[in-house]
């Protein structure tokens, strides 16, 4: 996980620098002539080793750069991630042999790293589910979150607010990677702040541990977790207790 | 009322000359107690203006300059407007008073007392500006006068009798004609009373055991105001008006040349806040070193009947002054004074004598109004009792007071609630409001998703930054703000993020500390913190305790924005969107309606059980006073912000102002609602936030004929004696009042103010009659809550609208309706209130608990009902969608009647059952039915109204999203494509521990990763490695607890991929043992281990999958090539998979068929084998 990041962190800096429009036609021209060489050979692949680049993300340059060529248009991000996803769709077979073997061996990138990403988060999810619902704490799931027209929707809300380690949340958020600086201010941004904005404070699981010091936000209302807290206060209904 | 009739006429018309003088003599008296104690009081911030008027006579001070607070007004001026006109001088002028004032509890021979001497005072002033004044009526006065010894001081105090006129000191009088040219402005003829004025009747001739005011019966003022109603006052008085404004110009001016040298009478003091360093100075208080204990109990009884009888401007401006007087340090000078200034100073002038140069003096006249004012001071909250009770300079001075404080702190309840404590909480998205259905378009609805989000990231931003120095707050958040509300005009979003923006401003600020003129609204904490440390310090933080939490600004703050408070004015300043500013004030309006429409329910103290129900009310009385205290000053803002000038404007640009504005509404229209506050006797909620809303008046507003009348009317409330008002209550309105007047007063001449509450009060007599006439009609106690005590059915009670009640039930007649409806109400009316409150929940709740339930119950079925007619319809070539969509619906419609009928046995089912769970175990069976009819009823016709009038619009809509969401499915009119059932459960006693999809998904990547290449040399795939992986996977996919649909479609794919690689021989099998020779013969097909792994494929596709497997996509053009340079081994084995596919169903032979014909289409190389 953390080298995953890492290395996205290495190809988010280096991104710009392979989508020049000089850089993109000097890898489909090296494709071709490779190619044309030998077909079988693996020359996407080592082009994007060599120059250092994801082999899923090279795959997406040439492909777009033969697809625009073929068709005189530029084609749509929809249509090229389909064929990411399934090559048999791309009209050129050499072509498409030498994507498949891109998004095959691409550690990082395309459609079956990504999947495999979401297949860990939504395996956690389900094990937090599992938590929860052996804790006896009743909670509105994602997709129920959905479908009542939330906007922005945290894993779980809780029905009825607890404390953990005397904070209290009303939402938590399973992160299935390790939460590094970078990737920590984004989902602040992008979702944590906006879930507290919605629904106040809550809880931040990242399973795959995360830097200490990014856990600086619970006296604002953002805690962070490296697994399922044990240290839960629940309301107690004293009323009926009496 | 008892006297004949006759000898009130006269004592009336005695009364109204007095007046004249009485109004006079209250400033003087408040101004002459600050003089006099100026160089002792060194322990806080000047006292602010005694009169209200003093800052107007100085140059008008800039907006900003208010703003900064009193500090610009120093003590030296507020002395130097000595007896200009104030508003303590209009509240005791009995002309403005319409009412009969009573008397007030054992205070009557104090006022009367206090009141002679005011005659007397103000006669003196009268005197000396005979010249000027139109009245040489007062001469009769003046031989009276004469006959007054001038230094009384001279005999033994002992002598000294209160109630004797002629022996008591008319202390200011002297000082009058020595020090200072009295600025005593003329009275002016504004009432058409005061050429009744008979001045030849003595004052002393009235009764001084009888406060005049409680003569002045209701018939008289009423007569009096006939009068002036007769006279075609209005045109008189602009006239009379005109000149006197001329007039009063001209006086100011040549007081202020006259006067200016002389001001600065007084040692500026520059007060240290360090007060422990201090701390050595101060002088122990010691009440056998009073001097002139006789004087100054006269001026404590003086004062205290000012007090008493709403003389002042501002009660609690005049505690603090106490206060500051209790805890006074006192100087050295004031300690080495001579031992016995009684005999030095009997030579000289009465008001020259310092009667407060000693700490001991103030000590004593602080404690003795203390002692007259104990009413009022029992009623102060605990933590402040508690600090009184433990004074020590209490204590010693009267051992009595001190001992009734203590009582009082015993038993006193008045806590300050401890509300929460300002901090950043969100608001809570609410579906109902917030989610895509409220919004006319994507767009919109996504804009104002990123808009919350900037808003709260911008608020995070002020909150951490804005207390650091250098940190501005237009410049940091400035443009952000702005670019928000550019998009916010792009899509129309004003009204949901004013929305917002207002929840998030009662959120932060409806804590105590938003308070502006509340004196007690400091959190209890604070005294908590303060007990324990030394007594100076205590002392100093009880004082502190009337200027906290206005610390440096004293008791009468000019209205701000404190604490979180600040950034909504700011934000609202640096938007400057006009789109924002109107939708904020629709949203204020409609809170602050909603508010104040709060229900008052009245408790007795009966019994134990009502406690907690008023304790309840108290808190929800007071999160509503509070937060309509912060609306209306925000809206108050909002309302006067265009016309915010830094300037006085000029008469003529005020004229013309006034022209222009007096054409138009106001937003909110107070003045309605005052009064009806005033009617329903419910003004202690509303008076003060209309408090919040006036205090931020630009300099032109208070001169419109609305915002007048407005003011007139609050006067009135303040003059008012409304006996039945709850004593607290009516200190808070005093309270509040007393503050408005004190800061909106320095926005405009006073003086001319004044003057036009003059008029106000004649224009506004049908008001205050109609007023006191209809509490005298509907008297009910007003549900007081800060005071504890209510009125019987004081609030008035939401009543849900029968919408639709004609529409299902049969129509009785009207006599017959309007009979239930009175049953109904007598049949509460002798019920505890909590019943009303409980049936009146229940009908809401349950009512809109059936709306709920029939749409997620019949609404949601007759929509699954559509979807399928719709799917069936839609597939026909050529529909119009609207119309198969209305076609659709009005099909339902008619089920849609249903509604009702369900409506109805849904409140009859859950309304009792609601009931009886609420209502108290002992209830009566009678009354228990009789309320759970009346919620049922109330239910279903709150229920069935809504339902009745929106059934058709709800299903429409809810088709029209199911349908538009039909649409969108991708391939979704590609009929007979129906993916098989996908199936939901594990197998049966799963343990659900399978290995995770996410591992399998990775592990075949693997494997397709060798077998794609590039491949190191002997990189090989172990057979039984991959067997055993086929067999895990078979396991993850039969447990579906961790499985999601993608993870299971990249499964599908993955492994036809693998089986077409398999196929053709690309993965590099390592059979390890279990077959050492890979014979070069060709085995059978049967026999070859791919065959094992395809079995195993077919048989997890065909049993394990719970999404169709793509196995078409071995016949891709891509996967296909893999084959082309295949053996005839790999062909076999492609026959075997065939026949594999058909056998197990996963494909039929026509399909086949076809994907093998368009397999012909593609570029072979040359068939070789």
């Amino acid at each position: 996980s953390i080298f995953s990041q890492e290395y996205q962190k290495q190809i988010k800096r280096t991104h710009a620098k392979h989508h020049t429009a000089e850089a993109i036609e000097t890898y489909y021209q090296r494709y071709l002539n490779g190619v044309m060489k030998n077909a079988v050979a693996p020359v996407l692949l080592d082009l994007a080793n060599e120059v250092d680049f994801a082999p899923s993300l090279m795959a997406r340059i040439v492909l777009e750069r033969f697809l625009q060529e073929k068709e005189q248009t530029i084609p749509s991000k929809t249509l090229i991630n389909s064929m990411l996803r399934d090559p048999s769709q791309i009209p050129d077979g050499v072509l498409a042999n030498q994507v498949y073997q891109c998004t095959v061996n691409d550690c990082c990138y395309g459609p079956l790293v990504d999947c495999i990403k979401h297949a860990i988060g939504h395996e956690h999810e389900v094990l937090l589910r599992e938590m929860l619902l052996e804790k006896n704490l009743s909670f509105i799931a994602e997709d129920q979150l959905r479908a009542k027209g939330y906007d922005k929707t945290p894993d779980f809300i809780l029905e009825v607010p607890v404390a953990v380690e005397g904070h209290i949340i009303h939402w938590i958020e399973s992160k299935a990677s390790f939460g590094d600086e970078s990737s920590h201010q984004a989902y602040l941004q992008d979702q944590f702040w906006s879930y507290w904005n919605r629904f106040g404070p809550g809880l931040v699981i990242y399973w795959y541990g995360f830097i200490e010091e990014l856990d600086c936000h619970r006296e604002r209302g953002i805690l962070l977790k490296d697994c399922f807290p044990t240290d839960i206060v629940t309301l107690r209904h004293s009323m009926a207790q009496r | 009322s008892t006297e004949p009739s006759e000898e009130r006429g006269g004592q009336r018309s005695a009364l109204v000359s007095l007046s004249l003088l009485q109004k006079d003599f209250v400033p003087f008296l408040l101004n002459f107690l600050r003089e006099q104690t100026s160089q002792i009081l060194t322990n806080g911030p000047p006292t602010p203006a005694k009169t209200p008027n003093s800052k107007a006579h100085g140059s008008q001070r800039t907006g900003s300059e208010r703003r900064a607070g009193h500090a610009t007004s120093s003590r030296v001026q507020l002395f130097s407007q000595r007896t200009s006109a104030s508003l303590g001088s209009f509240l005791a002028t009995p002309e403005a008073l319409p009412v009969r004032r009573g008397r007030r509890k054992g205070s009557s021979s104090v006022g009367a007392s206090g009141r002679q001497v005011a005659r007397d005072l103000g006669r003196s002033l009268a005197e000396e500006e005979d010249g000027k004044s139109d009245s040489g009526s007062w001469s009769g006065g003046r031989r009276k006068r004469s006959e007054v010894p001038l230094v009384p001081a001279r005999s033994p105090p002992s002598q000294l009798n209160l109630n004797n006129l002629e022996e008591f000191p008319p202390m200011g009088a002297a000082s009058g004609w020595t020090n200072k040219p009295s600025r005593r402005i003329n009275p002016t003829p504004v009432s058409a009373e005061r050429p009744l004025s008979k001045p030849k009747t003595c004052f002393t001739s009235t009764p001084v055991s009888r406060s005049p005011a409680a003569r002045w019966s209701a018939g008289s003022s009423l007569e009096a105001f006939t009068a002036a109603q007769e006279g075609n006052l209005s045109s008189v008085i602009s006239n009379s008006l005109q000149e006197e404004r001329e007039m009063l110009k001209k006086e100011r001016y040549s007081l202020r040349i006259s006067f200016d040298p002389g001001t600065p009478t007084k040692p500026s003091y520059t007060r240290s806040a360090s007060l422990p360093a201090e701390s050595h100075l101060v002088t122990c208080a010691n009440p056998a070193k009073v001097s002139c204990k006789k004087q100054l109990e006269c001026l404590a009884q003086l004062y205290s009947s000012c007090i008493t009888e709403n003389l002042v401007p501002n009660i609690f401006l005049e505690l603090f002054f106490v206060l500051q007087l209790l805890t006074s340090k006192g100087t050295s000078t004031a300690e080495d004074g001579d031992s016995d200034p009684e005999i030095s100073e009997i030579n000289r002038d009465v008001t020259e004598r310092q009667h407060f140069e000693s700490v001991h003096n103030c000590v004593y006249f602080a404690v003795r109004v203390l002692d007259y004012q104990y009413e009022i001071i029992s009623h102060l909250e605990k933590g402040m009792l508690k600090l009184l009770a433990e004074n020590e300079r209490i204590a010693s001075f009267s051992p009595t007071l001190h001992k009734r404080l203590r009582q009082a702190y015993e038993s006193s309840t008045a806590k300050v609630s401890l509300l929460l404590p300002c901090s950043v909480q969100s608001v809570s998205f609410q579906p109902e409001t917030d989610n895509r259905s409220n919004f006319p378009s994507d767009r919109a609805f996504h804009i104002f998703k990123k808009q919350r989000d900037i808003f709260y990231e911008l608020l995070r931003e002020w909150e951490d930054n804005h207390e650091k120095t250098g940190w501005d707050f237009e410049r940091v958040l400035g443009s952000k703000i702005r670019a928000m509300m550019a998009h916010l005009s792009a899509t129309c979003n004003h009204s949901h993020f004013a929305r917002l923006f207002q929840k998030q401003l009662i959120q932060m600020c409806k804590g105590p500390v938003s308070g502006g003129a509340s004196w007690g609204d400091t959190p209890d904490q604070d005294v908590l913190n303060m007990l324990g440390s030394d007594n100076l310090s205590r002392l100093k933080r009880l004082q502190e305790r009337f200027v906290v939490p206005q610390s440096i600004r004293g008791p009468c703050p000019p209205p701000s924005f404190p604490g979180c408070q600040q950034f909504f004015r700011d934000f609202i300043l640096s938007a400057g969107s006009y789109q924002f500013n109107q939708h904020l004030m629709d949203s204020l309006c409609l809170k602050i309606l909603e508010l104040n429409g709060l229900t008052l329910v009245e408790h007795e103290h009966s019994d134990g059980e009502a406690d907690m129900e008023e304790q309840d009310e108290k808190k929800r009385f007071t999160v509503a006073l509070l937060s309509l205290r912060l609306l209306a000053k925000f809206l108050g803002f909002l309302v006067f912000l265009p016309y915010r000038t830094a300037e006085q404007p000029t008469r003529d640009l005020q004229d013309s102002a006034l022209v222009l504005r007096n054409q138009t509404l106001p937003v909110l229209d107070i003045l309605k609602l005052l009064r009806q506050s005033i009617r329903d006797q419910r003004s202690v909620l509303t008076i003060p936030w209309i408090v919040e809303y006036l205090s931020l008046v630009d300099h032109i507003a208070p001169f419109l004929d609305y915002y007048r009348k407005v003011f007139g009317l609050l006067l009135l409330m303040v003059l008012s004696e409304e006996k039945e008002m709850s004593f607290l209550n009516k200190l808070l309105i005093l309270a509040v009042l007393g503050w408005l007047f004190q800061v909106v007063s320095p926005v405009f001449s006073f003086l001319n103010f004044g003057i036009n509450l003059f008029f106000l009060l004649a224009y506004e007599v049908d008001d205050c009659f109609c007023v006191f006439s209809c509490t005298g009609e509907l008297r009910k106690l007003l549900a007081s809550f800060v005071a504890g005590s209510g009125g019987k059915n004081g609030g008035f009670i939401r009543k849900i609208t029968p919408t639709a009640a004609e529409s299902l039930a049969p129509k009785a007649s009207v006599t017959q309706r309007k009979l239930q409806v009175d049953l109904e109400q007598a049949f509460f009316h002798n019920q505890p209130p909590s019943l009303r409150r409980t049936v009146e929940f229940v009908a809401e709740r349950v009512g809109s608990n059936c709306v709920k339930h029939i749409k997620a119950t019949l609404v949601a079925e007759l929509v699954q009902r559509a979807e399928v007619m719709l799917q069936d319809k839609v597939k026909e070539e050529d529909v119009n969608h609207d119309k198969l969509l209305e076609e659709v619906c009005t099909h339902l419609y008619e089920e849609g009647a249903q509604a009702l009928i369900k409506g109805r046995e849904f409140c009859r089912k859950k309304g009792p059952e609601a009931v009886r769970v609420l209502l108290p175990e002992e209830t009566s069976a009678a009354v228990l039915s009789s309320a759970e009819n009346i919620a049922v009823e109330l239910a279903t016709e709150r229920a069935c109204g809504w339902l009745s009038a929106n059934i058709a619009a709800l299903i429409k809509r809810e088709v029209k999203a199911t349908f538009n969401r039909m649409l969108k499915v991708p391939g979704f009119p590609l009929p007979g494509e129906d993916a098989p059932e996908l199936r939901r459960d594990c197998t049966p006693g799963c343990q659900h521990c399978a290995p995770f999809p996410s591992q399998i998904i990775n592990e075949i990547k693997d494997v397709l990763c060798v077998a794609v290449g590039p491949r190191e040399e002997g990189e090989v795939v172990d057979y039984v490695w991959l067997e055993g992986l086929l067999g895990r996977l078979s396991q993850t996919l039969r447990c579906r607890k961790f499985m999601c649909p993608t993870s299971e479609q990249q499964l599908a794919r993955c492994t036809v991929e693998l089986a077409s690689l398999l196929v053709s021989d690309r993965v590099p099998l390592s059979l390890g043992i279990k077959c050492p020779e890979k014979s070069p013969e060709r085995l059978h097909v049967k026999n070859n281990p791919t065959s094992g792994l395809l079995k195993l494929l077919f048989s997890i596709w065909k049993e394990d999958f719970g999404t169709s497997v793509p196995v078409q996509l071995i016949f891709s053009k891509k996967n296909m090539g893999y084959l082309a340079e295949a053996k005839q081994q790999e062909w076999d084995l492609f026959l075997f998979l065939l026949h594999g596919l058909i056998e197990h169903e996963l494909m039929r032979t026509s399909e086949i068929q076809s994907c093998l014909h368009s397999l012909e289409e593609l570029p072979w190389p040359s068939v070789s084998n």
